[in-house]
C-alpha cells in the first residue's frame, strides 16, 4: 500500500469520525496557536528593545562605579567630576569626544493640582549633545544653570501632557519636584517608548542642584557618565581610554576594576539575552499545551484501535503486513496534528495580530513577528507529536494477533 | 478430481497455554485436500474446528506438525510471509461479512490487492469483473449498509476471489442469513467451484450445507473423527 493510498483512507476514517477528529485537532490547535503567539510576542519584543536601544546612539559608552561580573571588588571608589573632567584629556583619551555626568532618581512631580511620578536626572549641559536631545521649545541647561544651582527644568512630553494637558506654551511654568518650586526653561522632543520606560517621562534639571536639593548628594557624588565616543568605530578604543584613565586614577589592582563600562553593543546584547530566555520561557509554556494536545491524540488513536480491533483483524486476513497496519494509524495521527498545526499557526499569527493591536493601542507600539522558522518548527513540531504519540497506538494495532483480533467483539 | 493436492497437512497439532494449562486444541491431524475440491470441516464446539481454520487459512501457526499449502510449506514462516501467503493464496469468507462500512463495494473488494500492491486502474477492473462475477454489477458504488446481507457476503467472496487465491476457506458463509440468500450463497459458492476450479473449504455445523460438499471432515476432540466422501 503506497502513502498517497494511505493518506485517502486515513482522510476517509478521519472524516467519518469528524467530531472527534475537531476535538482532537483542537488540542494541536491551541497548542502550536500559543506556541506561534508566543515566539512571535517574545520576537516581537526583542526586536522593539534592540531597536529602541540602538536609539540611544551608537557611538555611546555608559560608566557605573562598582563591578558589576566581579564579586570581590571592595572599596569602590566613587565617579567624581574630576573623573569626568579627566576623561577629556585629548591626549589620553583621543577617541573621547564629549562626557556627560549625571545622576539620576524617581521624585514626584506636581503641577495645578496634577502629580506624576517620573525620573529626574541631574545634568550637565554636554547632556544635550551627547544625548542627541532635541528641545521642541525653550533653551536647555546652561553652565550659568550650574553654577548657581538654579531651580530651572526642561520636561518631557509625557510630564508636559500629564501636569498641564498640552506640549507648547509652558516655558515660564512653574512645577514642583519633590515640593521644591521649579520653573520650566524647555520641553524635550518626543522620543517614544523605550525599553527602560517612556524616554518622554523625564524631568532635566541642573546636575548641581540635583546633588544639593534633590537627591541629595555631595557635590562630587555621580551616578553615571555618558562618554560619546567621537565616531561609532573608536567605541571600543574609548572603552579602553576610558578604562585605563579610571583605573590609574581609581588605583585598582590588575583585573579589580570598581567601575563597569557599557556600550550600547553590551545593552543590545544583554536585552537580546533577556528576551531570549523570555521567548523561550513563554515557548515552553505553549509548548506544554502542544504536549497536552499530543496525549489526546494518542487516547483517541487508542480508543480507535479498540474500536476497530475487527477491522485490523480482517486486513491482516486480507494480506495487510505488520507495517502497513503501522502506516494506517500513524498517517491517520500524523494528519490530525498536521491539520491542527496548519490551522494553529493561523490562530497563532490571529493571536499575534491582535497583541500587536492592543499594544498600539495601549500607546507601546510593537509589532510580534512571526518568523519563517517558526512556522516551520511549529509544523515540524507538531507532526513530530502526531507520530510519536501515534506510534504506540499504531504499534499496539500491528501487534495485533489477526486470529484474536478477528474474534473481537 | 485433480491429482495435485492443494492442502497437505502432517500431524498438525496446535495447543494453547491457559496459565499452568496446556489445552491441545488440535492433536495430530493429517489429510490432503486436492485442487477442485469441495470440502466441509464439521464438528461440535471445541473439536479444534476453528483452530483448524485459523491454520489452514494461514492466521496461525502449528505448534507441531507440517502444513503444505499450494507447494509451500507453510508452518515455519514469520508474521509478515503468512501475511503474504494470506494475500496471494487465501480467500476468506466469514460468517459475519467483515465488509469495512465505510467504503463502498469496489473499494471493500480492491482491499486484498491494495496490499498485494496491485495499480490503481488495473486493481479497478479486477474488483469490476469479480463483482460481477457474483452478480452485483449494478451495486458497485454502493456502501455495505446499502446492501441486504446476501449481497454483502457475495461482496465478501467477490474480495475473496479477487487475488486468485489457491484456497476459498469459507467459515459459516450462510450463519447470519435467512434460507433464502443462504441457498443462493451455497449456490454461488458451489458454482464458482465448478465453473472455474475454485479449491472450497466451507466450516460449518449445517448439516444440509454439509451435504452439498464432496467430502465431509469431521473433528472431535482435537482428531478426525470420520472422513466421508
Amino acid at each position: 500500500m503506497n502513502l498517497g493510498q494511505a493518506i485517502k483512507e486515513a482522510l476517509e476514517s478521519l472524516y467519518s469520525n469528524k467530531l472527534r477528529s475537531i476535538l482532537t485537532i483542537l488540542g494541536i490547535i491551541i497548542g502550536v496557536g500559543a506556541v506561534i503567539a508566543m515566539l512571535a510576542v517574545g520576537e516581537g519584543a526583542q526586536s522593539t528593545i534592540t531597536g529602541s536601544i540602538s536609539g540611544i546612539g551608537t557611538n555611546l559608552l555608559f560608566v557605573y562605579s562598582g563591578n558589576f561580573s566581579n564579586q570581590d571588588v571592595r572599596n569602590v571608589k566613587d565617579i567624581s567630576m574630576d573623573d569626568a573632567d579627566a576623561l577629556l584629556d585629548q591626549y589620553q583619551a583621543p577617541s573621547v569626544a564629549a562626557v556627560a555626568p549625571m545622576v539620576s532618581g524617581t521624585l514626584e512631580v506636581t503641577a495645578n493640582g496634577e502629580k506624576k511620578s517620573s525620573s529626574i536626572n541631574g545634568v550637565t549641559p554636554s547632556y544635550q549633545s551627547v544625548r542627541n536631545a532635541e528641545l521642541t521649545e525653550g533653551s536647555f541647561i546652561t553652565e550659568e544653570n550650574i553654577l548657581g544651582r538654579a531651580s530651572v527644568a526642561v520636561i518631557g512630553v509625557d510630564v508636559a501632557k500629564a501636569l498641564f494637558d498640552r506640549t507648547d506654551g509652558l516655558v515660564g511654568e512653574s512645577i514642583r519636584i519633590d515640593g521644591q518650586p521649579f520653573r520650566v526653561i524647555g520641553v524635550l522632543k518626543s522620543k517614544g517608548g523605550s525599553a527602560f520606560g517612556s524616554e518622554d517621562n523625564v524631568v532635566l534639571v541642573p546636575l548641581s542642584t540635583a546633588q544639593a536639593r534633590l537627591l541629595h548628594k555631595n557635590s562630587d557624588e555621580i551616578d553615571m557618565l555618558l562618554v560619546q565616543a567621537t565616531s561609532a568605530e573608536v567605541v571600543s578604543q574609548a572603552s579602553d581610554e576610558v578604562a585605563n584613565i579610571l583605573r590609574v586614577r581609581h588605583r585598582t589592582k590588575v583585573g579589580l576594576d570598581d567601575f563597569t563600562i557599557f556600550s550600547q553593543q553590551d545593552f543590545v546584547s544583554v536585552a537580546k539575552t533577556i528576551t531570549g530566555v523570555f521567548t523561550i520561557f513563554l515557548g515552553g509554556i505553549a509548548g506544554i499545551s502542544l504536549l497536552v494536545g499530543g496525549i489526546g491524540i494518542m487516547n483517541i488513536m487508542l480508543v480507535s484501535v479498540t474500536e476497530r480491533t475487527r477491522e485490523i483483524g480482517l486486513r491482516k486476513a486480507l494480506g495487510a503486513r505488520r507495517r502497513d497496519i503501522l502506516i494506517q494509524f500513524l498517517t491517520e495521527s500524523s494528519l490530525l496534528s498536521l491539520f491542527g498545526g496548519i490551522i494553529g499557526i493561523g490562530l497563532g499569527w490571529l493571536i499575534s495580530f491582535i497583541v500587536g493591536k492592543i499594544a498600539a493601542a495601549s500607546g507601546s507600539p510593537f509589532n510580534p513577528l512571526i518568523s519563517f522558522n517558526a512556522i516551520l518548527l511549529a509544523t515540524l513540531f507538531s507532526t513530530a507529536v502526531g507520530l510519536f504519540f501515534g506510534l504506540y497506538p499504531a504499534n499496539r494495532a500491528a501487534n495485533l494477533e489477526p486470529v484474536e483480533a478477528l474474534r473481537y467483539e | 478430481m485433480a491429482e495435485f493436492p492443494v492442502i497437505q497437512t502432517a500431524r498438525l497439532t496446535k495447543i494453547y497455554k491457559m496459565g499452568d494449562v496446556e489445552v491441545r486444541a488440535l492433536a495430530g491431524v493429517s489429510f490432503k485436500i486436492y485442487k477442485g475440491e469441495v470440502v466441509s470441516i464439521m464438528g461440535p464446539s471445541g473439536s479444534g474446528k476453528s483452530t483448524l481454520m485459523n491454520l489452514l487459512g494461514c492466521l496461525d501457526r502449528p505448534t507441531s506438525g507440517r502444513y503444505v499449502l499450494d507447494g509451500e510449506e507453510v508452518s515455519t514462516l514469520d508474521d509478515d510471509e503468512l501475511a503474504s501467503i494470506r494475500n496471494r493464496k487465501v480467500g476468506f469468507v466469514f460468517q459475519s461479512f467483515n465488509l469495512l462500512s465505510r467504503q463502498s463495494a469496489l473499494a471493500n473488494v480492491e482491499l486484498p490487492m491494495r496490499y498485494a500492491g496491485v495499480g490503481g486502474p488495473d486493481r479497478r477492473e479486477r474488483a469490476k469483473s469479480a463483482l460481477e462475477s457474483v452478480g452485483l454489477a449494478d451495486r458497485v458504488e454502493h456502501r455495505p449498509t446499502e446492501l441486504s446481507g446476501g449481497q454483502q457476503q457475495r461482496v465478501a467472496i467477490a474480495r475473496a476471489l479477487v487475488n486468485d487465491p489457491a484456497i476459498l476457506m469459507a467459515d459459516e458463509p450462510t450463519g447470519n442469513l435467512d434460507s433464502k440468500s443462504g441457498k443462493e450463497i451455497m449456490e454461488l459458492l458451489l458454482n464458482l467451484n465448478r465453473t472455474s476450479g475454485t479449491t472450497l473449504i466451507i466450516v460449518t455445523h449445517d448439516p444440509t450445507i454439509a451435504a452439498q460438499t464432496q467430502r465431509v471432515i469431521r473433528l472431535r476432540d482435537g482428531l478426525i473423527d470420520t472422513e466421508t466422501k
